[in-house]
């Protein structure tokens, strides 16, 4: 009997080893006459367990993990392909707590299914989104999102109804929908695992969009940093045209949406949308003024949806299932569900999908399992690098776009990154700056300049001098910075700083070593000891 | 970085080559960024040799190519080292002690960030988020990515290399 093993193809659980376990596998089933039919699914994103190993068997699925290619022989042993005991065993893949307490709508195939197989993504509920997109009226489509209260994934959390509504009802010859796969914020990868794991899904709601608006090209604009996504949605329009999920006749009803994949080249700012629209137009990642909104005046000039994976990738599921059903998860104005990314200094990082309104604590200690150091929380950053650092104290906050919010934080992508009672928030203050300065797309001058000045501005703080004028600087700097940028990028890095110095003014305390009026040797061993960037 | 892991070395530089693989991609819509692309997947970087036949080709100004090409991290202009490596520096893997890890590469492969070590073997580069959070601090090396990091593994990674040339 062949027995059916998953060894994920994800790029991260590549990064520990999942090849060679998955030729161990192979080898070893050769060895011992055993037959195996390999699978390369996605992650399940329970990322401290990859790689992890999945046997299907009656009961359902059974997991081993962290597997490492010399754990092989002796899973074998125990019988692993008839899901027996070992000690990397996990039972049942579905009874993980981690796993069985999420809400996985957008994530729901991602892990389960063989990425690039069309059969596989129509067994388990594919494509039933777009089959009703197709047969009702667009307008009835955008109404569904509207209602299902879908909020853009990507940061801004724009409701996603409302964009789509405008590109409907701008006149043009040509409108396109711009997926937005950039994902540069740290401590995320929500993206790039749906894209790996279940890019038929993303392909689905970017048809929706052209069908509900009127687009009929659509761009996916990819960061360079994702070869291993790159490789499966290359594959994966490929198949799309094949079975008529793209092209000029979608499921045989006559109906156009053709798909361009391009690669972005490392800019952090060309995830800002008119920045990126730019960059796919071929030029310097400049923001655009606004209005006009990419909307009414987007790409080439062209009404344009501009969304995000997830966002995208919520829609089928929206159409499939009726917006009640989606909007029925989730708290207030934060409908549905976020996959949420808990990265950093944690036991158990991974992808969680919640509907709103889990609190940090809960994740971070309840799933999470505290510090992978096993040192206390002292720090969260939500958000990526121009999200707030939440202090420990706050944990209870609701990871919901208000409750956020009103602690001048926020959920942008949905990454959380957790740090232990070793980090120093001056130097994580100063990173901000940097990596503001060096991502800046240079067009105004809080952001260029100011990002360069807040850098010099925290190392003569903690170089003690000037120390008071010096503090006085930096909050008038940021304040320049907030009120006077042109976009996020300068608008949002003072929330990191500001927050790091609110709530950790001991960290900005003068360095030993450094003394006021030090020369300029003290001051460069000062802001050494704080240089995160070589 | 070459956006794929299976990639052949880089050609060496070869107008006629460069104009070839320019003309491949010049019909597409905003086509820049795919030419540039193609280039720096054909030889490893952009040569500023390459700058006034991609303005022509697409019927650009110079100042044009050359004002896209340097906008870009991921376009360098000089030739690579043999192989690239680039380290995370953002916030998750700082929080896993990412600057240990690049503080060791830079010191074991020789040569600053930004640089090329002088054997020509190695380029380093910080790159800002690789999409491994979970499994900082992340790397990644001629285009694969490498996760749970630390001095000891990167040690492993590199000597993986070396037997390989
Ligand atoms: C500096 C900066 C970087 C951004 N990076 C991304 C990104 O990587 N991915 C993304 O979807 N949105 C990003 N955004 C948000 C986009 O500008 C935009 O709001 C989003 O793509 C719209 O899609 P959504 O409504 O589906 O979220 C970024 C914004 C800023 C200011
Ligand atoms: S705030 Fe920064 S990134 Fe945004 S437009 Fe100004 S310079 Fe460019
Ligand atoms: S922060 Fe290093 S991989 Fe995301």
């Amino acid at each position: 009997m062949t027995m059916k093993v998953f060894v994920p193809g994800d790029s991260a659980a590549r990064s520990v080893g999942a090849d060679a376990v998955a030729r161990a596998i192979r080898a070893e089933a050769a060895r011992r006459d055993a037959s195996v039919d390999l699978v390369r699914n996605g992650s399940r994103g329970l990322y401290w367990l990859e790689p992890l190993v999945e046997v299907a068997t009656e009961q359902g699925r059974v997991a081993y993990g962290p597997v490492s290619a010399s754990d092989v022989p002796s899973l074998f042993d125990a019988g692993f392909l008839r899901g027996e005991e070992h000690v990397l065993s996990h039972g049942l893949t579905d009874s993980i707590s981690y796993l069985a307490n999420q809400e996985r709508l957008t994530f729901a195939r991602v892990g389960v299914v063989d990425p690039l197989s069309i059969a596989d993504y129509r067994a388990y509920g594919g494509l039933r989104g777009l089959e009703r997109a197709l047969a009702i009226e667009p307008a009835s489509v955008i109404s569904e999102v509207t209602e299902s209260g879908l909020r853009g994934r990507g940061g801004a959390a724009f409701p996603a109804g409302i964009k789509w509504k405008t590109v409907h009802d701008t006149q043009a010859s040509q409108k396109y929908i711009a997926c937005n796969a950039d994902e540069g914020d740290s401590g995320t990868f929500a993206d790039r695992m749906l894209m790996e794991g279940d890019p038929f899904l993303l392909i689905e709601g970017m048809v929706i969009a052209g069908l509900a608006t009127g687009a009929t090209e659509g761009y996916i604009y990819l960061r360079a940093e994702y070869p291993d996504a790159y490789r499966v949605l290359t594959e994966a329009i490929r198949v799309a045209y094949e079975e008529r999920l793209l092209g000029d006749d979608i499921l045989g009803t006559g109906n156009r949406f053709h798909l361009h994949l391009r690669l972005a080249a490392g800019a952090y700012i060309c995830g800002e949308e008119t920045s990126m629209l730019e960059s796919l137009e071929g030029k310097r990642g400049e923001i655009r003024y606004k209005p006009p909104l990419p909307a009414i005046e987007g790409l080439f000039g062209k009404p344009t949806v501009v969304n995000n994976v997830l966002t995208l990738a919520a829609v089928p599921l929206i159409l499939d299932r009726g917006a009640a059903y989606y909007a029925g998860f989730g708290t207030g104005r934060s409908r549905g569900t976020q996959p949420l990314q808990l990265a950093g200094n944690v036991a158990r990082g991974g992808l969680f999908e919640k509907a709103f309104g889990l609190t940090l604590r809960e994740l971070i200690h309840d799933w999470g399992g505290g510090t992978a150091t096993g040192r206390s929380v002292r720090a969260v950053q939500v958000g990526g690098p121009l999200g707030a650092y939440v202090p420990h104290w706050q944990l209870d906050t609701p990871l919901d776009y208000e409750a956020l919010a009103e602690r001048d934080a926020m959920l942008g992508h949905g990454g959380v990154v957790v740090f232990d009672d070793s980090v120093d928030m001056a130097k994580m203050a100063r990173y901000a700056m940097e990596f503001c300065a060096i991502e800046s797309c240079g067009k105004c001058t809080p952001c260029r300049m100011g990002s360069v000045r807040g850098v010099e501005v925290i190392d003569r703080v903690v170089g003690d001098q000037d120390r008071d004028k010096n503090l006085v600087l930096l909050e008038d700097l940021c304040d320049t910075m907030i009120h006077g940028s042109l976009c996020a990028m300068g608008g949002l890095t003072p929330y990191p700083v500001l927050s790091a110095l609110r709530h950790f003014p001991e960290d900005f305390e003068p360095r030993e070593g450094a003394g006021g009026g030090a020369g300029g040797d003290e001051r460069r061993r000062a802001g050494g000891a704080l240089r995160v960037v070589s | 970085m070459k956006t794929s892991e299976t990639a052949s070395a880089p050609a060496a530089w070869d107008p006629e080559r460069a104009r070839a693989v320019i003309r491949e991609h010049k019909e597409l819509p905003g086509a820049l960024l795919p030419v540039l692309h193609a280039v720096r997947d054909t030889f490893g970087y952009v040569a500023p040799e390459a700058v006034p036949l991609v303005a022509e080709e697409l019927n650009l100004s110079r100042a044009e190519v050359h004002g896209v090409l340097t906008f870009y991290h991921l376009f360098r202009q000089s030739k690579p080292g043999r192989h690239e490596v680039w380290i995370c520096r953002a916030e998750a893997c700082q929080a896993m002690n990412g600057d240990g890890v690049a503080e060791h590469a830079s010191q074991r492969l020789g040569t600053d960030f930004h640089g090329t070590s002088e054997d020509g073997r190695y380029s380093l580069e910080p790159v800002y988020c690789l999409g491994n959070c979970a499994l900082a601090p992340a790397a990644m090396i001629d285009g694969r990515l490498h996760g749970r990091l630390d001095a000891a593994r990167l040690d492993e990674l590199i000597a993986e290399l070396e037997e390989n040339g």
